[in-house]
């Protein structure tokens, strides 16, 4: 089938060149067999010109139409989530007129002053107003962008202790994730890979002997109570791994030797996340795709039927897993929180003896 | 300024022109135009048509994930059992691509080729500095070439951990199969790389420095040669940073040092390392890897610079910004570099330092960019194909280029880092701007070259298909980016979260296809005009630059006599008070005559 396909591709490439070409030989009958641009040429490439803006501006438009409501602009579900899209929003504002206005004057000259035999150009070396003028009006717009961009930033990453954030380690390896809770005292017990015994299931190598480790509580399926701080540390025991948490707007690369971090707050909880009109329309449109594959997806072994989940991904090359190397984020209230935590088994009670 | 080295004392040179055999003249040549048509070859022709076809595998696999493909099974045999591509090779070609692509294509294959062809012959040079350092240059390049593709061959297969190499996973062979050696082959390829291309580069800084003609002080060099120089520069500066990284990496991997390894546990056991830091790799890595993008854009804009002025029969707009855009480009570009770190655990407040460097060199890019349009803004344009090029240059830099912010500013950054946004945005900015370069030159600088032309038309479809499926490909793209899709990934179809992207993939996929099927026309025009095309004249596009006073016929030395004079700088197009639209440089000035630049 893709073979087929590829064949019937390359045949119309083909034949489409082979047209092309015929056109652009018609249209200069009469003039010399001269490899240099002639007034015929200029005018019909000065029309392509014209043709290629409206290209340009044709798949902007169908890329918000088909693709718009795709992007990750909108229902953040953290606390910082609203004012990094903001940002994202107010950048693209700016970015999609300069890139209107721009790309309108470049093609729209290439078309206007196309060349014809005996006109003769403008010289026109230098003018230091106008070189001030598009200097200064970059310097002012990107020198907004940059204030806000570092408010933001700072905002994000300087986490306050005063907020008492739950302490959570996430736990990177070739190909999972596991979480770490600190338990009652929410302080992680000390670890190093060179600990990990795994005779002893001890497999983030927590040390067994830190009294803070006792009460440690390792997971597979990460749960946050909603409106809590949160406190990631991020360890590594292979090699570099990402946490990408894209509907939480965050991100932090997992580094073996050493611990990063990055904190936020969950503000929407999986149930309200499911019950979002953008959210509900996202998922309906996945699963009446995923309808039209169903067989190749209930080969492959997947559930058919879509439903939506927090994600944390792996989002660094990391080898040949790395495509499948996910962990499900479940945010709750904090009764449905406390009552999960109460069915873990704490680190103490989890080794092998 | 106007320091000039008279090599007067050479002209007896082509008077005894010594007898060449056909080893001296077409392989282990000292000649310059011959070392530009060496690299053309090898950097731009081949590796760019084996980088091309990878790339079209990627993207046939991301589109159609594990479905048997004949072209899997015929090109990658055993990694493609049944055809059905193997997720290891797929991170190799991702990872091999990109290596052949941003060093081989679009550094050695751009630079070798335009800074060797243009550097000489715009300046009014005999040869580079030295011919057989140049010469050396090149073989060494087409060695690091041999052994890259060798890497195809090894059992393990040829490296995989992104073009970027990060350690632990590059370091590691247990990590996975690319790392063993594949790896050592990658690493020993780019030291020897490095080699050539700071023998390269320094013959280019000299001969700028010490070879101009007489009146050719640098405020009358063309464009290209600013770009060229400067571009020679960075490469100076930035690319031993790399082999450093690469020489201490091999440490690391082969003699059990710990630069970057430390507390790893991996198939059960834990490593010995102690003390060391990925993080430290990759800031040795970014410290070449972000001059490397204007490594390989500022040659393509200084082509585009000289370009768009010849054909639009106006001088360029703003010479002096210009050339100081790009030194201020050249500085910024080596204090960026962190940009690409912003989560890599890296301390936050560098992450603010780099975000406002980063949009500083906004900047001098704008600049630019405004500066091509106004030069386009009543012009005489003769719209050929490196015009269009040159043209399709501008307008793929400022779509990619805008992006840039979104990716430079560290908040924002935080969600569409190492996703499809940041593949759209330097695809664009530099891979198809850079390309487009390419193109624009060849087709331009062909007749200087070869003696002949190419076909236009050709060249005009080769164009247009080419640009409709640049924005095809690429735009889109950045909407599946904001989705939040990870780059890298061997296939989507463990996330039905991203299930709504998967139309456009396959969209991207078919542009994809097409426009690499389109260079095959550019191919065929290349090769068959080099034997048929119609014969050249002297100076077919009527421009002012030195290169096409000189004579095409194959000759040590350039000029046969004399090397010509220069009397003003290159863009005196339409110059009021001139009879012809072009005064070329060798031409002295009129009684009275000013020059009219500041």
């Amino acid at each position: 089938m893709t073979a087929l396909l590829t064949i019937i591709i390359v045949l119309f490439v083909a034949i489409a060149l082979w047209q092309m070409v015929k056109i652009f030989d018609l249209a200069q009958v009469s003039t010399s067999n001269s490899q240099v641009a002639n007034d015929k040429d200029n005018k019909i490439n000065g029309y392509l010109m014209m043709g290629f803006l409206i290209f340009i501006y044709a798949i902007t438009i169908a890329s918000f139409w088909y693709l718009g409501d795709l992007p990750l602009v909108s229902n953040s579900a953290s606390e910082h989530g609203s004012g990094l899209d903001n940002l994202m929003i107010i950048t693209m504002i700016v970015i999609f007129f300069v890139q209107t206005v721009t790309q309108f004057l470049l093609h729209y000259f290439a078309y206007k002053y196309r060349g014809e035999k005996g006109k003769k150009a403008l010289f026109y070396a230098d003018n230091n107003t106008l070189e001030f003028v598009w200097t200064i009006i970059p310097v002012i717009v990107l020198a907004g962008l940059i204030i806000y961009g570092l408010f933001t930033w700072n905002d994000i990453m300087n986490i306050d202790k005063d907020d008492d954030p739950m302490v959570v380690e996430l736990y990177a390896q070739q190909f999972n994730w596991k979480a770490r809770y600190g338990g009652d005292d929410n302080v992680l017990g000390k670890a190093n890979v060179r600990l990990i015994d795994l005779d002893r299931a001890n497999i983030l190598g927590v040390d067994e002997d830190d009294p803070n480790a006792q009460d440690d509580v390792i997971v597979t399926e990460l749960h946050l109570p909603v409106g809590k701080p949160v406190l990631f540390k991020m360890r590594s025991q292979d090699v570099l791994h990402s946490a990408y948490m894209p509907h939480f707007r965050a991100q932090m690369n997992c580094v073996p030797g050493m611990v990063t971090q990055f904190g936020f707050t969950p503000t929407v909880t999986t149930a309200e996340m499911r019950q979002n009109p953008d959210i509900q329309e996202k998922v309906a449109n996945i699963n009446e795709l995923r309808r039209e594959r169903q067989a190749e997806i209930e080969e492959a072994g997947q559930d058919l039927i879509y439903e939506f989940d927090y994600l944390l991904l792996c989002n660094k090359i990391c080898g040949k897993s790395h495509y499948n190397m996910q962990m499900k984020i479940i945010v709750e209230t904090q009764e449905e929180f406390d009552a999960w935590m109460a069915e873990q088994k704490m680190f103490a009670n989890s080794l092998n003896k | 300024m106007s320091a000039t080295v008279d090599t007067h004392g050479h002209d007896d040179h082509d008077v005894h022109h010594h007898k060449e055999t056909f080893v001296t003249k077409y392989i282990f040549s000292q000649d310059h135009k011959m070392i530009a048509k060496q690299y053309l070859i090898t950097g731009v022709l081949i590796m760019g048509i084996i980088g091309i076809f990878m790339s079209l595998m990627i993207r046939m696999q991301i589109a159609w994930p594990e479905q048997a493909n004949i072209v899997f099974e015929t090109f990658l045999g055993k990694w493609a059992p049944g055809g059905v591509m193997d997720a290891d090779i797929y991170l190799a070609l991702v990872t091999i691509h990109g290596t052949i692509m941003v060093f081989f294509v679009l550094t050695a294959g751009l630079s070798g080729t335009f800074s060797n062809l243009l550097i000489p012959l715009q300046i009014g040079a005999r040869d580079m500095a030295s011919g057989f350092l140049n010469m050396v240059s090149y073989w060494l390049f087409f060695l690091s070439c041999v052994i890259m593709i060798m890497s195809f061959f090894v059992e393990a297969g040829p490296a995989a951990a992104g073009w970027t190499i990060y350690p632990p996973l590059s370091a590691l062979p247990m990590a996975q199969g690319g790392s063993g050696m594949g790896m050592t082959l990658w690493l020993v390829s780019m030291a020897i790389f490095i080699a050539s291309s700071l023998l390269g580069s320094l013959n280019y800084i000299v001969t700028v420095i010490n070879l101009r003609t007489k009146g050719m002080s640098m405020t009358r060099l063309p464009l290209t040669i600013w770009a060229f120089f400067v571009t020679a520069i960075i490469g100076v500066i930035s690319f031993p940073v790399l082999l450093s990284a690469a020489l201490l990496l091999i440490m690391d991997r082969s003699f059990g040092t710990s630069f970057f390894l430390s507390d790893i546990f991996i198939q059960g056991e834990v490593l010995h390392y102690q003390g060391g830091s990925p993080v430290l790799f990759e800031h040795l890595f970014w410290f070449l890897g972000h001059p490397e993008v204007y490594i390989v854009l500022l040659p393509a804009l200084g082509i585009t610079s000289e370009i768009i002025a010849t054909n639009s029969r106006k001088p360029i707009f703003g010479y002096r910004a210009m050339v100081a855009s790009i030194l201020a480009i050249a500085f910024l570009s080596t204090i960026v570099w962190g940009h690409h770190m912003f989560i890599s655990g890296m301390n936050p407040f560098l992450g603010s330092v780099f975000t406002f460097t980063t949009l500083l060199i906004a900047i001098p890019s704008a600049v630019k960019a405004f500066n091509y349009i106004t030069t386009l803004w009543k012009g005489n344009l003769q719209l050929n194909p490196a015009m269009l090029f040159s043209i399709g240059l501008v307008s793929t830099f400022i779509t990619g280029g805008l992006t840039g912010i979104v990716l430079g500013d560290s908040a924002l950054d935080i969600n569409v880092h190492d996703t499809y946004f940041v593949v759209a945005h330097f695809h664009l900015v530099m891979g198809i701007s850079a390309l487009y370069g390419v193109f624009a030159g060849v087709y331009h600088w062909f007749p200087r070259m070869f003696g002949r032309m190419m076909n236009k038309n050709l060249g005009y479809v080769h164009f247009w298909v080419t640009a409709i499926c640049a924005y095809g490909v690429f735009f889109p793209m950045h909407f599946i980016g904001m989705a939040g899709l990870p780059r890298r990934y061997y296939t989507n179809s463990n996330f039905p979260l991203f299930d709504d992207t998967t139309n456009a993939q396959v969209v991207i996929t078919s542009f994809a296809i097409v426009g690499g099927l389109v260079q095959l026309v550019f191919l065929y025009n290349f090769i068959s005009s080099i034997f048929y095309g119609k014969k050249a004249e002297m100076n077919p596009w009527r421009s002012n630059t030195l290169e096409w006073t000189a004579p095409v016929k194959h000759m040590h030395g350039n000029w046969p006599g004399a090397i010509p004079h220069v009397y003003r700088w290159s863009y005196d197009y339409s110059k009021p008070g001139h009879e012809e639209d072009f005064v070329p440089q060798n031409v002295p000035m009129k009684e009275g005559e000013e020059e009219l630049h500041h």
